[in-house]
């Protein structure tokens, strides 16, 4: 019996997500009495896979191989659940980002496990188990009771904060009894390096319409450099191409809950502050007063973005003395 | 080639969002019904496969489970331009249940290409595809964000975490697909709302498959505190109360 989190990694490390579902897991295992064992597949070095007991896993199960070269939902998904009957697992959590999204609900099926995605915090209660999860693209919270022996949880990143509780976590290697083999091919692979990730920065800096042209983002992207944060923007912004469509946040876009969201010239439809609304504090920058944005905002600037921009990137090089 | 789009029934996505019965249901009160928008635009991206020869697509066919009362989005689903439907006359009380009968509707058609879109804007799951990949245990591709069929072979644009990648996966298959798949969602012409009326909605009956959660109740966020306005001409005053105030920087 355990709490069993898949633990993704990329180019070898674990990042920020990562440490967050063990620490949720860990929380969730003292409700339930028992522990966390993690599940990694691919190379991580054993320094890397110990860094997972600083947050509470005491136990590391590795899996390595060709077969798991490329990422097939199919053959992750047998490999995962092998691990989650071997362990006896009561709850398999993933983080709800790309990864999650494609195995959670094959797992859900494959272990008959019913399924609470996107989950931002503790069950309210483990027995019946019941949880809530933001449904209505962030405009409400619905208590889920999930029926079944063994649950499947995916957590929303940067909704649970990082909690140490160190254990030494003990490595295990585990040679896979069958092998589903992958039948999709990579033909190709382009990735962005050195950027801050969307779904994962704690500051975002975003720009809607009011940022007038697609030539005036420079003093945003400074901003957002200068905030270790990410760029994004809105609907109407991908639209017009003045930035790519995966920097879209919003209902249809990536939905996010950074720490600090910085609106800059949007006027925040519904659909926007659908994506936006779990953000910790949300700034507005906008030149209507009335714009719908002010009413999710915390702190508001009623002013041009052209205008405002320099001054908040002045600012920030003050503060951080850069 | 068959492609089959499953569609979902939400509320238009400018609904205000409100319960009834002690927050234990859905208030669908003056509420507008409409395809899910990630279902639109995978509709929309199957309708200009079928509409290049060298695709193969010989069929696009829309399935929905759903009551009686869904029949008008399945029918704007027809009037953009699918050729037929299929309702599963059941009541989508989890994600296991829809998906359960969707796969059951691939098994008895048997569809070469299945597309999801990646959640619905009304419990945001995003489970819904896998879980037809799975009861079917067939490849699933997440994250599809562009989708080329030629000849019947289909290779996808998956966006990964900080990149995209390009891979091709044999066919049958579940697409699950978000932005970027389709530029605009098609709108339906005057001629499509005419012949939808005379296109097929075959109606089956639910197989017998237990859900596996269920959702007890709503709660509405709490509402934030009031805007606290900075003068514009200070506006470094803002970065003071984020660093000092709020500790976010």
């Amino acid at each position: 019996m355990s709490v069993l989190v898949y633990t993704e990694n990329r180019d070898g490390k674990f990042r920020k997500p990562i440490y967050e579902l063990i620490s949720y897991a860990s929380a969730l295992a003292e409700m339930m009495k028992t522990s966390v064992t993690a599940v990694s597949i691919g190379q991580v070095e054993e320094s890397e896979l110990k860094k997972l007991g600083t947050y509470g896993a005491g136990k590391v199960i590795t899996v390595s191989g060709d077969a798991f070269k490329i990422f097939d939902s199919q053959s992750y998904t047998a490999l995962i659940a092998e691990v989650a009957s071997s362990t006896g697992a009561k709850v398999v959590m993933l983080a709800n980002n790309t990864t999650g999204k494609a195995l959670a609900p094959r797992l859900s099926v494959r272990l008959k496990a019913g399924i609470a995605s996107g989950v931002i915090g503790l069950p309210v209660s483990t027995e019946p188990f019941t949880i809530h999860k933001r449904v209505y693209s962030g405009s409400a919270l619905a208590n889920v009771v999930v029926n079944t022996p063994v649950k499947i949880i995916t957590l929303m990143q940067n909704s649970f904060d990082l909690h140490e509780k160190p254990v030494a976590a003990s490595v295990e290697s585990y040679a896979p009894k069958s092998v589903t083999a992958s039948k999709s091919v990579v033909l190709d692979v382009q990735k962005q390096e050195g950027k801050v990730l969307l779904s994962e920065a704690s500051v975002v800096v975003s720009g809607g319409r009011g940022m007038k042209s697609a030539d005036n983002w420079a003093p945003l992207t400074e901003l957002a450099a200068l905030l270790d944060g990410a760029t994004a923007c809105s609907r109407p912004v991908s639209d017009e191409g003045w930035r790519p469509h995966e920097e879209h946040t919003g209902q249809t876009g990536k939905i996010i809950a950074p720490d600090l969201y910085i609106a800059i010239g949007i006027s925040g439809a519904t659909q926007h502050i659908a994506g936006v609304s779990s953000s910790k504090y949300i700034v507005a920058i906008n030149t209507d007063k009335t714009a719908p944005i002010f009413e999710s905002a915390q702190y508001g600037i009623v002013g041009d973005a052209g205008k405002v921009l320099p001054k908040l990137v002045e600012a920030v090089k003050q503060a951080k003395g850069k | 080639m068959k492609i089959l789009v499953c569609i979902s029934n939400v509320p238009d996505t400018t609904t205000k969002i409100r319960f009834t019965d002690g927050n234990s249901r859905f208030d669908a009160t003056g509420v507008q019904w409409v395809i899910n928008p990630w279902d639109e635009l995978s509709l929309t991206r199957a309708l200009e496969l079928k509409d290049d020869p060298a695709s193969g697509v010989k069929s696009v066919t829309v399935a929905h489970v759903g009551g009686a009362d869904s029949e008008p989005t399945i029918r704007k689903a027809l009037a953009i331009g699918a050729d037929d439907a299929i309702r599963v006359n059941g009541v989508a009380s989890d994600a296991y249940f829809v998906a359960g009968q969707l796969a059951e509707v691939v098994r008895k058609e048997s569809f070469d290409l299945i597309m999801c879109g990646i959640e619905s804007s009304d419990f945001n799951g995003s489970t819904v595809g896998g879980m037809i990949a799975e009861f079917l245990e067939i490849p699933s591709v997440s994250g599809v964000s562009g989708l080329k069929v030629e000849g019947g072979k289909v290779t996808l644009t998956r966006e990964i975490d900080g990149g995209k990648e390009l891979v091709s996966v044999p066919t049958p298959l579940v697409a699950i697909v978000q932005k970027g798949i389709a530029k605009e969602p098609r709108i339906a012409s005057m001629r499509g709302i005419m012949t939808a009326r005379t296109k097929q909605v075959k109606a089956l009956e639910p197989s017998a498959i237990e859900p596996l959660s269920q959702v007890v109740g709503f709660e509405l966020p709490k509402p934030r505190a009031a805007c606290r306005f900075i003068d514009p001409e200070n506006a470094g005053e803002l970065i003071s109360l984020l660093q000092n105030e709020a500790k976010v920087i």
